[in-house]
């Protein structure tokens, strides 16, 4: 039996507000436990909600840049449950009006993936279990009402690499709108998939289960591919795939069943009461849409057709926008694009990996690389000698021509000067040049070495070649 | 009008983490049946053109600038816990 496989995703990504999403406690990462709370996030009686307005501005952007249309009303709505991370027993987010609905992004293949919706809710604290033989956990609530945004896509995606594109470019978006770090590891942006397989020649959907703590592209990857095939060997002999959720266990790398769809929650969704509707004015969106940056697909299309660059080198630099900024600033002292591009991908990305820095922290100055790249062009240093003074600029901070002085790194370009050291290499090496008079053109290769070792590798290649050929074809004479 | 069982409000006590005795459950299905009969008179009215409800209050749009304000210092945000450890609240275990 031949399947298609149906997959939607549920994306959850913490929005980078200063402040919590109904009160003033601040959504910084990382503090002790429970020092970033007050009586409205621990859920205490009386304690008033009020929505924090930039988060209702970041939503819209998100909204916007997925091609969704804004609610003119919206409202906030009680799911309630209980769990020790929810301190209210209930969590406020959004039902049937949602802020965004009716959305799409593209994928590169140009198959359009519909957004359904965008809404605003409040995150859980966290919790810690014990692994002793005492049995508690621990919660924390710093984390319980930051801001969410919940974007919950069609059921639209074919496979798993589709399901990772798709990902992939909703956090390069969201980075570019600045709404939120989007950061897997730290739990910033979270994924969750449903998925299910439907036999090639039927109209009807089948039965799909829910997976959670996908928390890495690889983990979201690997756990398509073993829900597909898992679900195709139990319809493959007659079986049914039960509708439950299934947790990806990352150490046993399978899915495992959590909850079965039966038991699925009945959540009491009603109007909170605490909180009064959302009606925006058209006049108020249009702003936010006007103060969109461009998104990374135009970015990434402008780079090609305006500097030129391969598809390769456009993706990769527009990958993070503070990249792509300092790229422009760079052409924009001196214009070389594909050079610039060879040292940002090279060079660049290696050394702020090594240094563990985020794109956002590139200690480069950009019209320092442009002199680099001039120096270059025009011959004062090799490409090669020019990589040890980028590494240098980064470490340093000192301009090119400082570190050029200083490391005595320039360029030989005196034919003189060249000379004498070739005349050197064709009297010290007397068994390679009669080996290239003898016919063996690749001799000559071995005395560029040498005298690339003599000059520490300074000697202008173009010239030296040229030079040596002249040479030794006057020894032929 | 559906009348609701005593099945039903075990369902809905259930979710709410509430038990109740079999003369309670008695109780409490004629009080909820009664109070549905309201609504019941409710739904008769016709509503045709009247937009959803969202609020009772006419007020709309209230927002808090996104400014940062001093949070409780941890052993008053600590303080009504029944148990405390490292710093958190101490919980039995609940794992999905």
């Amino acid at each position: 039996m031949r399947f298609d496989t149906v997959i939607g995703l549920e994306v959850h990504a913490e929005l980078a507000t200063a402040t919590k999403i109904f009160c003033a406690c601040t959504t910084k990462f990382g503090g002790a436990p429970n020092t970033q709370t007050c009586p409205v996030c621990l859920g205490l009686p009386g304690a008033l909600p009020v929505l924090n307005k930039r988060a209702v501005e970041f939503c819209i952007r998100a909204g916007l840049a997925l091609r969704c249309e804004i609610a003119k009303f919206s409202k906030m709505d009680r799911k309630n449950f209980f769990y020790p991370d929810m301190p209210k027993a209930y969590q406020i987010s959004q039902y049937d009006l949602p802020l965004c609905r009716d959305g799409f992004l593209t994928l590169d293949c140009g198959k359009k993936i519909r957004i359904n919706r965008i809404h605003l809710e409040e995150d859980a604290g966290k919790l810690t279990h014990s692994t002793g033989t005492e049995r508690y956990s621990l919660v924390d609530y710093n984390r319980a009402g930051v801001p969410l945004i919940e974007i919950v896509s069609g059921p639209d995606l074919s496979t798993p690499a589709e399901a990772v594109e798709y990902l992939e470019k909703l956090q390069r978006i969201l980075e570019y709108l600045e709404i939120s770090d989007c950061k897997m590891a730290e739990g910033s942006l979270r994924c969750d998939a449903n998925i299910s397989l439907k036999p090639i020649d039927r109209e009807e959907l089948g039965t799909k289960t829910e997976l959670k703590n996908l928390n890495s592209f690889k983990a979201l990857s690997r756990a398509l591919d073993y829900e597909i095939k898992r679900q195709s060997e139990l319809l493959a002999a007659g079986q049914a795939v039960r509708a439950e959720t299934r947790k990806w266990d990352e150490a046993k790398q399978q899915t495992l069943s959590i909850r079965s769809k039966e038991e699925t929650q009945d959540y009491r969704y009603f109007p909170e009461p605490d909180l009064v509707p959302i009606e925006l004015d058209p006049a108020y969106i249009a702003g936010i849409a006007k103060s969109l940056p461009e998104l990374p697909d135009e970015k990434k299309q402008r780079f090609m057709a305006d500097y030129g660059l391969p598809e390769y080198d456009a993706d990769l630099i527009t990958s993070a926008k503070r990249l792509a900024e300092f790229f422009e600033a760079v052409n924009a002292w001196y214009f070389n694009p594909k050079a610039a591009s060879n040292f940002i991908m090279g060079e660049l990305l290696r050394l702020l990996g090594e240094e563990q820095l985020k794109s956002a922290e590139i200690p480069v100055n950009p019209a320092s690389f442009g002199d680099l790249l001039k120096l270059i062009d025009e011959g004062e240093i090799s490409v090669s000698v020019g990589k040890q003074v980028f590494a240098q600029m980064f470490r340093t901070g000192a301009a090119p021509e400082e570190i050029i002085k200083a490391e005595g790194f320039k360029q030989i370009s005196d034919e003189t000067q060249l000379l004498a050291v070739i005349n050197k290499a064709i009297k010290d090496h007397p068994q390679s040049v009669q080996d290239y008079l003898g016919g063996k053109e690749k001799a000559a290769g071995f005395l560029v070495g040498q005298i690339m070792r003599e000059t520490k590798g300074q000697a202008n290649p173009k010239l030296l070649k040229d030079l040596l050929h002249r040479e030794l074809e006057k020894l032929k004479e | 009008m559906r009348r609701v069982s005593e099945e039903d409000v075990k369902y809905v006590a259930g979710l709410a983490r509430l038990n109740f005795s079999a003369d309670e459950l008695r109780t409490l299905t004629g009080e909820l049946n009664r109070i549905l009969q309201y609504f019941a008179k409710l739904n008769q009215v016709d509503t045709t053109g009247a937009p959803p409800t969202a609020h009772v209050l006419k007020v709309k749009n209230r927002f808090r600038e996104d400014t940062v304000e001093p949070s409780l210092p941890r052993e008053e945000a600590l303080k009504n816990a029944s148990t405390v450890k490292d710093g958190s609240f101490q919980v039995p275990q609940i794992m999905e």
